[in-house]
């Protein structure tokens, strides 16, 4: 047991290291959700009203309303990103090194999700801390509320691309796979609009983003930040969370997905 | 190979009658060989010949399809991801992380091998030393060259103290004298700290006259014993020669 606790300790620390060495990556993680916070949701504000429903007591601005969203595109992204990392460490070798480890497969494979989960939430700590400045503050015990909820966003974002990732042979067809899972994920879900204005322009794209997982991953943070636990959407997240996570177990399991991949390329 | 350890003690590795295909594909067929404590023993096949097959299925990351391989005893098929404890690895690529320093890519894999902070420090600060590299512990894995960067990852393998290393091709892409420094320094571990090696290469002269030899050609063995012996019964003056009739011929 301690044996393994170091391990997942060093698999954290070498993501956390990394993620430190690439302030690019640390900058386009932030840049991203202030643009949508601070240009798209002032040109929306006055055009967009946001009526009166939970976890929301009385009328809120518009930033206020997609924050929660950002926040969940913030571990989208970097769900999808660590992925592609897995990928990238895959074709350069290095997932080669922790798959060796004598520890069972799932194991390193849920530190390795755990560990950009942790990620995810220090970028999302830097995005409130700027959303703060600007004046986008939410209630103390939301603060709180927020991180268990993170986490499990987080890991539920990260299975799903940890899946895509045992899924997905190479870098090239990884970029595709993104503008398919990103997109509309994002776009399809509550993360910028509420859906009942969605159902009034479109009952399909309502019932689509109405199940859309992203959509359940949103909710849960919004009602998180605001104090309230969505129970429902909690449970969905955690769903979701178990069944990508066995998919993805699945995928990289030795006698299946690995053959597969070490093909042709392997000898 | 002759297991030369008189004890009755498994052999570090112990590979039996193993073969893989992919697909229809077979890449190694009826695969046999050992590995003894203090043995270096070196695997010679031309590219394409089952050598990097060979490796992941010893190491667990391709399952074993028929066969057995055990580690000191225990096999990863059986006995789980806790057989590969005794194993130390060189990989064929780079797999170290660049933007890293030597120090933090040896301490995220201590802490894999489930080595303690201070424990891990202290075996890198060993190991490092022992390969000339402690100066470099600071820097940057991208602003080292190839033949620090290799010395480096051999620290690494050898941090848990492993009874047996294996070394995919650990020479390709280094200078001559990166290479002759790496192949001394690995068979004084054989022979000095009594680390099983197995050194799959298809440089011949990477062998000396004394390793234990086995040469794979086509998925299967063509030819195994001491280095010597294995020339000798191939009728040819040296292991090149020997090396080109085995691989000519069509194995069995």
């Amino acid at each position: 047991m301690r044996r393994k606790l170091r391990a997942a300790r060093g698999v954290i620390a070498r993501e956390i290291l990394r993620f430190l060495q690439q302030r690019g990556r640390l900058l386009a993680a932030l840049v991203r959700p202030l643009v949508w916070l601070i240009v798209f949701a002032a040109g929306f504000r006055s055009i967009l009203g946001v009526a009166i429903q939970p976890p929301y007591a009385t009328y809120i601005t518009y930033d206020v309303y997609i924050a929660p969203g950002l926040i969940a595109m913030i571990q989208l992204f970097n769900g999808m990103q660590s992925s592609l990392s897995m990928v990238y460490d895959r074709e350069m070798g290095s997932m080669r090194v922790l798959l060796t480890s004598p520890q069972p497969r799932w194991f390193l494979l849920f530190a390795k999700l755990v560990a950009g989960t942790v990620v995810s939430i220090l970028q999302v700590l830097a995005f409130l801390a700027i959303a703060a400045a600007f004046g986008i503050t939410f209630p103390l015990a939301g603060y709180l509320l927020v991180l268990p909820v993170l986490m499990l966003t987080g890991l539920m974002l990260g299975s799903v691309g940890m899946f895509l990732s045992s899924a997905i042979r190479q870098l090239e067809n990884f970029a595709g796979v993104m503008n398919f899972v990103i997109f509309p994920a994002f776009f399809l879900s509550s993360a910028l609009y509420p859906l009942w204005r969605m159902r009034e322009s479109s009952e399909i794209l309502w019932r689509i983003s109405a199940a859309n997982p992203f959509t359940h991953a949103v909710e849960a943070i919004r009602f998180a930040i605001h104090g309230q636990l969505n129970l429902f959407a909690c449970g969905v997240v955690t769903a979701v969370l178990i069944l990508f996570l066995v998919l993805a177990l699945w995928g990289y399991d030795t006698s299946r997905g690995l053959r597969a991949r070490a093909g042709p390329a392997g000898e | 190979m002759p297991d030369r350890a008189a004890t009755p003690a498994p052999p570090a590795l112990s590979v039996q009658s193993v073969s893989h295909a992919y697909g229809k594909r077979r890449a190694l067929d009826d695969v046999s060989l050992s590995v003894a404590k203090g043995s270096f023993t070196a695997l010679l096949g031309p590219n394409g010949a089952g050598k990097t097959t060979l490796f992941a299925l010893v190491t667990g990351l391709l399952g074993v399809q028929s066969g057995r391989i055990a580690i000191c005893g225990a096999e990863p098929s059986r006995d789980g991801a806790a057989a590969l404890e005794p194993l130390g690895l060189v990989f064929q690529q780079p797999t170290l992380d660049l933007d890293l320093t030597v120090s933090q890519n040896l301490a995220y894999f201590a802490a894999l091998r489930g080595l303690s902070r201070r424990d891990g420090r202290q075996r890198a600060e060993d190991e490092l030393a022992r390969l000339d590299m402690a100066e470099r512990a600071g820097e940057r894995v991208r602003d080292l060259n190839g033949g620090h960067r290799r010395r480096v990852e051999l620290a690494r393998a050898l941090l848990h103290e492993p009874r047996l290393l294996l070394l995919d091709e650990p020479t390709v892409g280094l200078d001559i004298e990166s290479r002759h420094r790496i192949v001394a320094y690995v068979h004084d571990l054989a022979r000095e700290r009594r680390v099983a090696v197995l050194w799959a290469t298809h440089l011949i002269d990477e062998v000396r006259a004394d390793d234990d030899l086995v040469v794979l050609h086509q998925g299967g063995i063509a030819a195994a014993g001491r280095s010597e012996e294995v020339v000798a019964a191939a009728g040819a003056d040296n292991l090149s020669d020997a090396f080109t009739r085995l691989t000519r011929r069509a194995p069995a």
